[in-house]
């Protein structure tokens, strides 16, 4: 049910990827989406394709883990495409009937968007997938780490966002168990009309609310017991080291932009 | 009403990294007017099994009968069956959410449809059973411990009057006294016709109340019987990290120590067993 939701998930294999230094993946997906919005013809997709299938081959992911990701978007997908598709001007008209009018220029820029979401969705994904969240959080705070010094609380961010992401499968955990409860007490939460729904929903929310509150009070409880007392002079477990293999990844990634702009 | 489980298999997350095997090719049945006693080590399969019997996971391999009928069949109403074969969860006081116990305890019988005085009837028989002070039923179950929120938990799924009650773990983290009172709650429920399947780790209270006990190891059946079947063959319980009830324990001392006792299963029993081993005559 609940807990079948894969989405970001951790996907525990080993793999070149897998031991790029979090930093790196960070910022290389960064360089990777805008890469993906530097070309503006059809061609440029193919070396971004190729990229991405490499990447996967090089992580070890199948490629169905990643479609997977794109399932949840496909109504915005659908969206973008229609409109792109129905509502921009130009002067090729492909077909035209009553007052809908296609265009070329059209059916190109949807084409375009459409497949621009789904790189970076895929982009984004292939990163949670082969990064362990608290690698992620981690990366992510020694990045922001220079803003530190005008005052931007880098460390708060990036122990609230671990703190958020490992409590997220324990949540899913608890509403599905939940509702299950509920359901066992005859609950229906999967037929009725909107307000009906909404209604059903009252029953797992609650419960799901007062636990989640208990939750976060014992884990403030818990950390305080053991002296936590915010990022200051904190010494880390894992010391992140750049290596050749980061160098390789960006050499890669570097050749991506390159190939983009060439095709343009 | 017997509920039959034929070679069924359980597995979470096939097809994919995180997959594992909860159960495998468990085989038996659950008789009417049984008491039985689910026990196992942590990661069993326990919970897994329990949830199977009325239809909230659906079994990867084999069927599960009940009355005879495939609950996974495709023409069956869950909701239907759902009544007839309740489930309490493991900590059961974090599934209550209604302002008072009243309204609560309600929440299940007003899903089979019941209202007025007819919901009204079965709301304060169920409240009855669980033995909680009268003036609970308009407070907020917040305002409850922990043991009473249980309780009224128990109530709102005995308000469903369902011929059979799945028990996961309903004296987990209790105190003593909590864990007699509703031990003896549960006992009176099984007297009253209901029968029960209980899932517990305290093996004094499955050898003074269950009729039948199930043990669960990695998944598997691995052994069925009465209860002093079952605790006669204490070795393997112990190789299973699990228990045999403190009675046994004292029945197997005095043994090693000379004294001729059989295995008792209740105070009173071994009382009278020491007695006669001792010539004495028993007052208990």
């Amino acid at each position: 049910m609940l807990k079948d939701i894969t989405l970001g998930q951790y996907y525990p294999v080993e793999s070149f990827v897998h031991s790029l230094d979090p930093r790196a993946k960070i910022v290389l997906t960064i360089v990777f989406m805008v890469a993906v919005f530097l070309g503006s013809s059809l061609f440029a997709a193919i070396p971004i394709v190729l990229f991405i299938l490499l990447t996967a081959r090089l992580a070890n992911l199948p490629i169905k883990m990643l479609l997977k990701g794109i399932k949840p978007l496909r109504i915005i997908l659908i969206f973008t495409f229609v409109l792109n598709l129905f509502f921009t001007a130009g002067d090729t008209i492909l077909v035209e009937w009553w007052k809908i009018r296609i265009t070329r220029e059209g059916l190109m820029s949807a084409v375009r968007f459409s497949l621009r979401l789904v790189f970076l969705v895929t982009g984004a994904s292939v990163l949670t997938l082969t990064t362990q969240p608290v690698a992620l959080t981690d990366g992510l705070e020694r990045l922001l780490s220079p803003l530190a010094k005008i005052g931007f609380p880098a460390h708060e961010l990036a122990m609230m966002m671990s703190i958020a992401l490992r409590f997220i499968p324990t949540l899913l955990e608890e509403a599905d168990k939940i509702m299950k409860a509920q359901m066992a007490r005859g609950a229906d939460f999967e037929s009725g009309n909107l307000i009906q729904r909404a209604k059903a929903m009252v029953p797992l929310l609650v419960p799901l609310f007062v636990s989640a509150f208990r939750r976060a009070g014992d884990l403030a409880m818990a950390m305080e017991a053991r002296c936590y007392h915010g990022g200051r002079g904190r010494t880390r477990l894992r010391i992140l080291k750049l290596g050749k293999n980061d160098l390789l990844a960006a050499l890669g990634t570097c050749a991506l932009v390159a190939a983009v702009i060439l095709i343009g | 009403m017997p509920i039959k489980i034929e070679h069924m298999s359980h597995t979470y997350q096939p097809g994919t990294p995180f997959k594992s095997d909860a159960l495998e090719d468990i085989d038996f049945t659950i008789e009417d007017g049984d008491l039985l006693a689910l026990i196992g080590h942590t990661g069993s399969g326990k919970s897994t099994l329990a949830q199977h019997l009325n239809g909230l996971l659906t079994p990867t391999a084999g069927r599960v009968l009940v009355d005879g009928q495939d609950i996974n069949g495709k023409d069956v109403n869950r909701r239907a069956l759902r009544q007839r074969v309740g489930l309490l969860f493991q900590y059961a006081e974090y599934q209550l959410f209604e302002e008072t116990v009243y309204k609560d305890i309600a929440f299940g019988p007003k899903n089979q449809g019941l209202s007025g005085e007819k919901l009204d009837r079965r709301v304060r028989a169920a409240f009855d059973k669980v033995h909680l002070p009268p003036e609970t039923l308009e407070k907020s179950p917040f305002e409850l411990s922990g043991g009473q929120m249980r309780r009224v938990a128990l109530a709102g799924v005995v308000a469903m009057e369902p011929e059979v009650l799945v028990l996961d773990e309903p004296i987990a983290g209790l105190d003593p006294k909590g864990r007699d009172e509703l031990t003896e709650i549960i006992h009176e429920l099984h007297r009253g016709g209901v029968t029960i399947v209980l899932i517990s780790h305290n093996m004094d209270d499955v050898a003074r109340i269950a009729t039948k006990v199930a043990v669960l190891e990695r998944g598997r059946l691995a052994m069925l019987g009465t209860p002093r079947e079952i605790f006669s063959r204490g070795d393997e319980l112990e190789a299973m990290g699990l228990d045999v009830p403190q009675t046994i324990q004292l029945c197997r001392a005095l043994r090693a120590g000379g004294l001729e006792v059989p295995d008792c299963l209740t105070g009173e029993e071994l009382c009278e067993a020491i007695c006669a081993a001792k010539g004495v005559p028993s007052h208990a």
